[in-house]
């Protein structure tokens, strides 16, 4: 097909969809509106059991189901990457030269590096109480050990990162989480019921019952995961070359 | 401006879509499949939104004294999030992979698979 | 009894999470061992989840049961065709296991668990898709088994085709599970609920439908359809299908195709069939029109594939349609009908991809005209794959006969017509596959320069080419045609599995379904077509295989992403038409 034809197909489609569209927002009640039944009650069912952050509770507690298919497909599509990324049959491994940094940007690099990493870890371990969490946290943690990477050179970055222990980390903290969902099995309630652990009190660290426990195994998830994630991407920037003559 | 988000979120997953379909390289169409995925974000949290709300955590903010938006839809939100970012991620280990097999990114040069 | 049925989910993703944790430890044996052992586990369990499953079970997650009608939570169903899925969806990732038993080449180093671990996510998610009542969960474990599924379809990452099938199939699934979840978007807008359930109640409570609920019906099916691969959502699924591995090949043939079908009926059934839904005959002609096109294009496509595992996969878009069809006429006795079809069409073609794979892995070619006359000695083969392309043609006591006969029965008139002739063509050209290939009748084809893919230049997926079939790629194609043989003739199953989903849809109707005369018969003349067909195929080629009338046709399929993103805006489009009466009626 060419483009023409392309262009035309897609200008029929689309302007059959962007009608549709309008229509249905049209039909949509006003934005701002007051009617949110399933939020109201989330807010509810949250302070009734001690967290703080609605959002914290409804991703670890009440729809904590919805968040173990998440981090399973984290951990899928890292594995994907793990298995897509690989070493092909044509392919070697060369170890890159090690490169020049600038004194400032080394300097500034790993004055900011511990900082970040400590952001990354409190945004994790105060999931449940202010905004953050688990998936955010882990994300900061784990780029900011990248910062070896722009202020030293890829072997600092390879020495602080055991590739097998972070994949393992991942794997754990998934199987981590569906094991908390398993006890309350076990316990005689429902998967993933938060009924073990104490509510604790409003407001404070241990709050919450089970929702820190799934947050801090999703957030080490998340730091291993994108570890992982970015480290096949580096591999195949400064490691992995082609076979020549090929 | 009842409707204005909503068509934001309308016109952002469309103009992923025309992307999508008329992209040269496979990287842009990866790109154009996140912002159609962005048109998702913007209408799940205009649909949560509460005027005058503040974000749903009482850590600060005594319950019952300010609207809060909808948690929900903000929880859903940050699933996609996620779900976006990791299909991303693993879209783009095949474009390497395209790109190392075929030696090109554009979708027009990649003669296989016909028929 | 129902607080186990998340661990449908939870158990193939603890070991995969295992599988990875220790994987660079095991040896590659023990970590098939304990995939077998997992994925065998989690079927058990489905099984006994599915004995117990009158009347259908719910559960909510986390024991957020619901007050006053109202739950925070996410609920699960033990219904019988929800854990019938789960159930397929194990017992085929058990067979997939044992068939690649040993059978790979080369895992990624150090990572022995790494394809094990994807096949029980795989497993997990088709799982949780096929037990979700909440729609947004559904839309996370339909993401979580596509997510796996591009991985499992690239995992070739050498061949060419691998990894530009595995792209396509990625952007095009994404992009419909995205619509899937503007229409949840839409839903939630409306009503403030994700329980399908509830948000069915909240529509029948605003009133009649609008373009509101039109647009959410168009989106949400949109999603599902890309995954069943209706017409013309369907692009994606013969490039995928042809380049991933055999195991992969029969899980996304055998069940997750299926998985979209069976979410248009749940979804349909559930969210919009009430008064504030769509109107059925609405539903009934968007349902029926694209799953005749769907039936009549993929068996047109089928008939003129020389790639055997591309053949196979239009084949599957051909019974994908006739499936639609079944749940588009809304009649119990349909969808009774169809679900047997699918049990036993699962058995037929995951046998058929196993079998396609020894011939890749033994002569390193999927290409009719290459093979031909060249595995004449594999004698076992040839009968399992002769046998099972006559169940594809839906001889009795196939499952697939009595499921079609039953579907026929309720579908009435053309559409009976229609099911004869699909089933007919597409069986028809798998035998004129096994004819030439196994038998070496007829004339080599002659080579042409025509607008196809070859399965000439394909890499076994063994270590070197096998000199002998190891028994474990035998022995599961022959269980599977059993399973399948049993489908249709164990005495009391038809009735269970009608009782089952008459239970958990149909508004509470009851049919009984049995073989009947006219049954048979249709079986028998579809069989006898599909022999006719390949017979006069591979005597006098130049009669049928006239590539030119079907090649417009063939040429749409031109293996370019941006094209088939273009289809899906236009099918999306054509089904908010095909559903758009009732809207400005009501």
């Amino acid at each position: 097909m060419n483009r023409r034809m392309r262009l035309c197909l897609v200008a029929l489609g689309g302007a059959g969809l962007a009608a549709l569209f309008t229509a249905a927002f049209l039909r949509l009640p006003a934005f701002g509106g007051d009617r949110h039944p399933y939020g109201d009650r989330a807010v509810r069912a949250a302070l009734h059991r001690h967290t703080a952050n609605t959002i914290a509770s409804v991703n670890f507690d009440l729809r904590a189901f919805d968040t173990l298919g998440e981090t399973s497909i984290l951990f899928a599509s890292v594995l994907g990457c793990v298995v897509l990324l690989r070493q092909a049959r044509d392919e070697h491994r060369a170890r890159p030269e090690p490169a020049d940094v600038a004194p400032p940007v080394r300097r500034y690099a790993l004055l900011v590096l511990p900082v970040a990493v400590l952001t990354g870890l409190y945004v994790v371990a105060h999931g449940q109480l202010s905004p953050g969490g688990g998936f955010q946290g882990g994300v900061v943690t784990a780029t900011a050990l990248h910062l070896l990477y722009l202020g030293a050179d890829y072997h600092a970055l390879e020495r602080v990162r055991p590739l097998g222990a972070y994949e393992a980390g991942d794997a754990l903290a998934v199987s981590a989480y569906v094991v908390t969902g398993l006890a309350a099995v076990l316990a005689g309630t429902a998967f993933l019921a938060n009924t073990l652990l104490p509510y604790g009190t409003f407001n404070t660290l241990s709050s919450g019952g089970t929702v820190p426990l799934l947050n801090a195994a999703v957030g080490m998830e998340v730091a291993c995961a994108v570890v992982v994630l970015l480290a096949r991407f580096l591999d195949q920037a400064v490691e992995i070359e082609e076979d020549s003559g090929k | 401006m009842d409707v204005l988000p909503y068509l934001v979120a309308g016109w952002v997953f469309l103009a992923g879509c025309y992307g999508l379909a008329t992209s040269r390289n496979l990287i842009h169409a990866v790109g154009c499949l996140s912002v159609c995925q962005a048109g998702t974000y913007v209408l799940l949290l205009a649909v949560g939104y509460r005027d005058g709300g503040t974000a749903p955590v009482f850590s600060d903010l005594k319950p019952g004294t300010r609207p809060v938006v909808d948690p929900v839809v903000q929880a859903l939100a940050l699933t996609d999030v996620v779900v976006g970012a990791t299909v991303t991620a693993l879209l783009l280990a095949l474009v390497v992979q395209v790109a190392k097999r075929h030696g090109t990114v554009d979708p027009d040069e990649l003669g296989e698979l016909r028929g | 009894m129902h607080h186990l049925i998340p661990l449908l989910v939870a158990v193939p993703l603890l070991g995969a999470g295992l599988l990875v944790a220790g994987g660079r430890r095991l040896p590659r044996p023990a970590a098939e061992t304990v995939a077998c052992a997992v994925s065998g586990g989690t079927a058990a369990l489905a099984l006994v989840l599915l004995l117990n499953s009158s009347p259908p079970m719910v559960e909510w997650v986390g024991g957020w049961r619901p007050v006053d009608g109202f739950s925070v939570g996410i609920v699960v169903l033990g219904d019988g065709p929800g854990l019938g899925m789960a159930a397929l969806a194990s017992l085929l990732t058990l067979a997939a296991l044992v068939y690649s038993w040993h059978y790979f080449d080369e895992p990624p180093r150090r990572h022995a668990g790494s394809f094990p671990a994807l096949m029980l996510l795989f497993q997990a998610g088709m799982c949780g898709f096929a037990i979700a009542g909440d729609l947004f969960n559904a839309f996370v474990y339909f993401e979580l088994m596509s997510v796996v599924a591009y991985a499992l379809t690239g995992y070739r990452i050498d061949e060419p085709r691998a990894v530009q099938g595995a792209l396509t199939f990625a952007v095009v699934n994404s992009l419909g599970a995205y619509a899937l979840l503007m229409g949840i978007g839409l839903l939630y807008g409306r009503t403030g609920e994700l329980a399908m359930t509830r948000i069915g109640r909240a529509l029948d409570a605003h009133g009649a439908p609008d373009a509101l609920v039109l647009a959410a019906f168009v989106l949400v099916l949109t999603g599902l359809l890309v995954k069943s691969a209706a017409v013309p959502f369907h692009f994606w699924l013969p490039d995928a299908h042809a380049v991933a591995p055999t195991p992969v090949c029969m899980l996304l043939s055998g069940v997750m195709v299926e998985l979209g079908v069976y979410g248009v009926w749940r979804v349909y059934g559930t969210v919009f069939a009430g008064p504030g839904g769509v109107p059925a005959p609405d539903a009934q002609r968007a349902l029926l029109v694209l799953g005749a096109l769907t039936a009549a294009v993929g068996a047109v496509m089928c008939w003129y594939q020389r790639h055997i595992k591309r053949l196979l996969a239009y084949s599957t878009v051909a019974h994908t349609g006739l499936f639609l069809v079944g749940i588009g006429v809304l009649k119990p006795e349909a969808d009774d009908g169809t679900a047997l079809y699918v049990l036993g069409h699962a058995g037929v073609k995951a046998a058929l991809f196993a079998l396609a794979g020894i011939l890749l892995d033994r002569y390193g070619s999927l290409d009719e005209h290459v093979l031909h006359g060249r595995a004449r000695a594999l004698k076992g083969v040839a009968a399992m794959f002769a046998l099972a392309a006559l169940g594809l043609a839906g001889l009795p006591p196939f499952g697939t006969a009595l499921g079609k006969a039953v579907t026929e029965e309720a579908v009435g008139g053309p559409f009976t017509a229609l099911y004869v002739a699909v089933s007919a063509v597409t069986a028809g050209a798998v035998l004129r596959v096994a004819a030439r290939v196994f038998l070496g009748l007829g004339p080599k084809p002659r080579e042409s320069a025509a607008y196809e893919t070859t399965g000439s230049g394909e890499r076994p997926e063994t270590r070197q080419r096998l000199t002998r079939v190891p028994d474990t790629m035998t022995a599961v194609p022959a269980v599977l045609l059993a399973a399948a043989v049993a489908a249709g003739a164990a005495p009391g199953f038809a009735g269970v599995v009608a009782d089952a989903v008459n239970t958990a849809g149909s508004g509470g109707v009851r049919v009984a379904v049995h073989w009947t005369r006219a049954g048979v018969l249709l079986g028998l003349l579809s069989a006898l077509l599909a022999t006719g067909l390949a017979a006069l195929a591979v005597t006098r080629p130049a009669l049928l295989s006239a590539p030119d009338r079907a090649l417009p046709l063939r040429r749409l399929q031109s293996g370019h992403v941006g094209d088939y993103v273009a289809w899906l805006l236009v099918g999306a489009a054509v089904l908010g038409a095909l559903a758009l009466p009732g809207v400005l009626g009501g």
